[in-house]
């Protein structure tokens, strides 16, 4: 579990994090600048994600087409995503084309051109993409969930709103990637196959002479309870949850994080083997943890065939509140036992470990260990997390349904 | 990395890609069953029993295994396709022994009247699911028709009815006839122990008695027809082409595929600049399928109903331009350089290499490293590659579209 990360920061703020993974022959890097959807207009939901297409459409010496051209070249594998307070990019390839790479991912935050010629394109795209959900219906309940909990700014979906994506201009776009593309509050992760100090040379090249102040704090978010029902002619009937829990950088993160483990990680989890395995009820169930800023919550997923939706949810509630009646003591060393493990197997992606390192920089202002992750999971008892249980019971419910009728929800405890 | 391969005396085979170095190890079951080997009054036999491999044997409860797979850590999981049955689990290499005790055991369910019972009503929502999912269904439907009499021509979930009407019996008989060791692979990758792997395995399944296994192979006899489907909840409309292809032992899927990738690959390709690019189509691809005896070249069209019908048409122009814009030395470089670095990203997880050892020796009876696969496509030339491009005009294609209308 040896582990080793670098740090660094640039005099225009730019924090620079590095871990080498020198028995990998690839390389995996991640740039986060304070560019989300939270950022955006109100009357331009969807700007953020149309900014980012637009800087990936030519830049610094590269067109349009000649920046797919060089990375299909290169063999890049690459990612760039939205989020409500961050854009990102991500980039992995083999080591020996580390520098091209870099280059082209800083050109599109540096000197993207914007051609105007392609703005229509890309909001047909995007219009086309935000209509897909609609097909399927899991993932728009997901979407609904987002919205209705974490409201305005916060739980813009990165896909946006048709009058929104409408209202965009050419220079909301220009003024968007200026106003929040800067090194002050960016990170930029490596890990895999790079030489550090070599890799501080390149950045400096590429994004040293970058500029910017830092990036406005957009205040606290503070989830909203209710439910809501969306009509859709469909078999099932799709169940989000969410409710409220510890944030990521809470002292307590990973008593609430191995309360949803017991909850939902692996095949004897309590709401795999209540919901499906014991009743049939559905397919598909999950919860999984989720941080957005200061607030912490729980988001859950089952989807069924509509006469037995109510039996889920209710079903579902009920396990989830079942953790204060107590915790088995397998169940807590089966946790144990899969954190081991997947921190042994991190080792063997330089991508996922890129993404890690920015994830933590950005939300606790530091990286940290396998070992500070494996000594935290350690030190879980079935006592300690009752009581974090009991201290942080779950409530302020919000329900999303999408199909055929609505259920019965108390929003309680 | 050294290849290592044994068959045991009761047909079972034994096949390792050994990384000592790899922090974990992946560990699969590749039962050569799937759909194809169905007949329709058991139409989702494969894919059930494999949820039901999940739950007990003589030994052991599902609780116990499910308990079991969680307590060593491991990343597991299954799934069936119309050729294959795979169980596989990942885990850190001091747990080889329990987790090849536990996947073993699994491949000898108890398959109980009751656990039977309630995993019918997962299947079932399964199947709800993806009824749910206007493209899914396309996909089903587009196997079916492009397949007609020949056995790909079997849902891998089954039908509603089918399922509804399948019995715990039918399933035993299925699983005593294609869960013989003859015709199991057990394959593994990463800081394996073969030695040691292959004793256990042994000692285990000593008892295990060989069956006379049968595939039905053949080249399917496909006519060409256009389907229309209305769901009407759909939003976008989604069409699907299906012709012929090369199969897994045919030298021509390289071929195949770099042509797929420059014609229709999700990024940079001839119908990602005309339609994905230019905001006319949501997605438009094309991509291949490859099965033991024959294989299948597909396209794929989503969008704006009102928009598909001229895009339908753009895409079928562009697929048919040989002569007027032949492939170009470029075109084949990008796309061989993409394959190539894909499949050596993938290859640095062993719970990656599991695949594609298992796969290959499953279906190809050869061990192929990743560095012989990107070879293999990087020695696709231009010549070979537009000549298949010119092969397309001539196609038998089978064509499915749903939408909320009859828009295409």
């Amino acid at each position: 579990m040896q582990q080793q990360v670098y740090q660094h920061t640039l005099p225009n703020g730019l924090t620079i994090l590095g871990e080498p993974m020198p028995w990998l022959e690839s390389v995996a890097f991640t740039l986060m600048f304070p560019g989300g959807t939270a950022r955006e207009p109100h009357d331009r939901i969807g700007l953020a994600g149309m900014t980012l297409e637009m800087t990936q459409r030519g830049s610094g010496r590269w067109s349009s087409r000649e920046v797919v051209e060089e990375l299909d070249f290169l063999g890049v594998d690459r990612s760039s995503s939205v989020s409500s307070f961050y854009t990102s990019i991500s980039m992995s390839a083999m080591a020996r084309v580390l520098d091209t790479t870099f280059e082209v991912a800083a050109a599109m935050v540096r000197e993207p051109h914007f051609p105007e010629d392609e703005l229509e394109e890309v909001r047909q795209s995007a219009l086309l993409e935000l209509s897909s959900i609609e097909d399927d219906p899991a993932q728009k309940c997901f979407v609904e969930l987002k919205r209705s909990r974490f409201a305005e700014p916060f739980g813009r979906s990165s896909l946006g709103s048709v009058s929104g994506i409408e209202a965009v201009s050419h220079e909301d776009c220009v003024a968007f990637h200026q106003a929040h593309a800067k090194p002050q509050g960016a990170v930029l992760s490596i890990a895999g196959r790079f030489d550090w100090q070599d890799f501080l040379k390149l950045v400096d090249r590429y994004l040293g002479s970058w500029s910017g102040g830092p990036a406005t704090d957009l205040g606290d978010v503070e989830p909203r309870i209710g439910s809501i029902h969306i009509p859709h002619d469909s078999q099932q009937t799709h169940i989000a949850l969410a409710y409220d829990s510890v944030a990521y950088q809470h002292p307590e993160y990973y008593r609430g994080r191995g309360i949803v483990g017991i909850l939902s990680d692996g095949m004897s989890s309590r709401l795999f083997t209540e919901v499906r395995e014991k009743r049939g009820l559905v397919y598909a169930i999950s919860a999984s943890s989720h941080s957005l800023k200061n607030c912490g919550s729980v988001l859950c997923y089952a989807g069924t065939t509509s006469g037995r939706a109510q039996e889920t949810l209710d079903v579902t509630m009920e396990t989830i509140r079942s953790i204060s009646q107590g915790i088995e003591s397998g169940e807590l060393s089966r946790l144990k036992s899969r954190t081991r493990t997947s921190l042994v197997m991190e080792q063997e992606s330089s991508a996922s470990r890129s993404s890690q390192l920015a994830y933590d920089w950005i939300t606790l202002g530091r990286t940290t260990t396998r070992q500070e992750v494996l000594s935290e999971i350690e030190q879980l008892t079935s006592e300690n997390l009752i009581e974090h249980f009991q201290k942080h019971p779950p409530k302020r419910w919000t329900l999303v349904t999408i199909g055929p009728e609505p259920l019965e929800f108390q929003d309680e405890v | 990395m050294k290849f290592k391969q044994v068959t045991l005396d009761n047909g079972l085979e034994v096949v390792a890609e050994v990384n000592p170095n790899a922090f974990s190890q992946s560990l699969g079951y590749f039962v050569k069953t799937g759909s194809r080997d169905e007949t329709m009054d058991i139409a989702g036999v494969s894919h059930f029993l494999e949820h039901m491999v999940f739950k007990g044997t003589p030994r052991r409860t599902s609780v116990d295994v499910n308990r079991e797979l969680d307590d060593l850590g491991s990343q597991s999981n299954a799934y069936t396709s119309e050729e294959q049955t795979v169980y596989y689990m990942s885990v850190l290499p001091d747990n080889q022994h329990p987790a090849l005790d536990l996947l073993t055991d699994m491949m000898r369910p108890s398959l109980r009247d009751e656990d039977f019972q309630t995993e019918k009503q997962v299947i079932l929502e399964e199947i709800a699911m993806y009824d749910d999912q206007p493209p899914y269904g396309a996909m089903e439907r587009a196997m079916e028709e492009f397949f007609g009499e020949h056995p790909l021509a079997t849902r891998v979930l089954g039908t509603k009815d089918s399922v509804s009407a399948l019995s715990a019996e039918a399933m035993r008989q299925y699983h005593s006839e294609r869960y013989a060791p003859n015709n199991l692979c057990l394959a593994a990758a990463g800081a394996v122990d073969f030695d040691a792997l292959v004793s256990e395995v042994d000692k285990r399944t000593k008892h295990w008695t060989p069956s006379r296994v049968e595939r039905t192979l053949h080249k399917p006899l496909t006519e060409p027809k256009q389907i229309q489907m209305i769901h009407p909840p759909a939003t976008q409309q989604y069409t699907l082409e299906f012709s012929p292809g090369p199969g897994t032992m045919d030298p021509d899927r390289y071929v195949s595929r770099v042509l797929a990738t420059i014609l229709g690959d999700d990024s940079g390709s001839r119908l990602f600049w005309e339609l994905v690019d230019k905001g006319l189509a949501d997605a438009a691809v094309c991509y291949t399928y490859e099965f033991q005896d024959c294989g299948v070249f597909g396209l794929y069209l989503a969008g704006d109903p009102e928009q598909q019908q001229d895009n339908w048409e753009l895409i079928q122009s562009i697929v048919s331009q040989s002569d007027s814009h032949p492939i170009t030395e470029r075109e084949l470089e990008l796309a061989q350089n993409k394959i190539a670095a894909g499949i050596l990203l993938s290859a640095e997880r062993p719970s990656n290499r599991l695949f594609s050892v298992g796969g290959a020796w499953v279906s190809r009876h050869r061990y192929e490293t990743a560095a012989e696969v990107s070879e293999h496509y990087r020695s696709v030339s231009l010549e070979e590659v537009q000549k298949a491009f010119e092969r397309l005009k001539a196609r038998t294609a089978v064509r499915v579209s749903v939408g909320p209308d009859t828009a295409l």
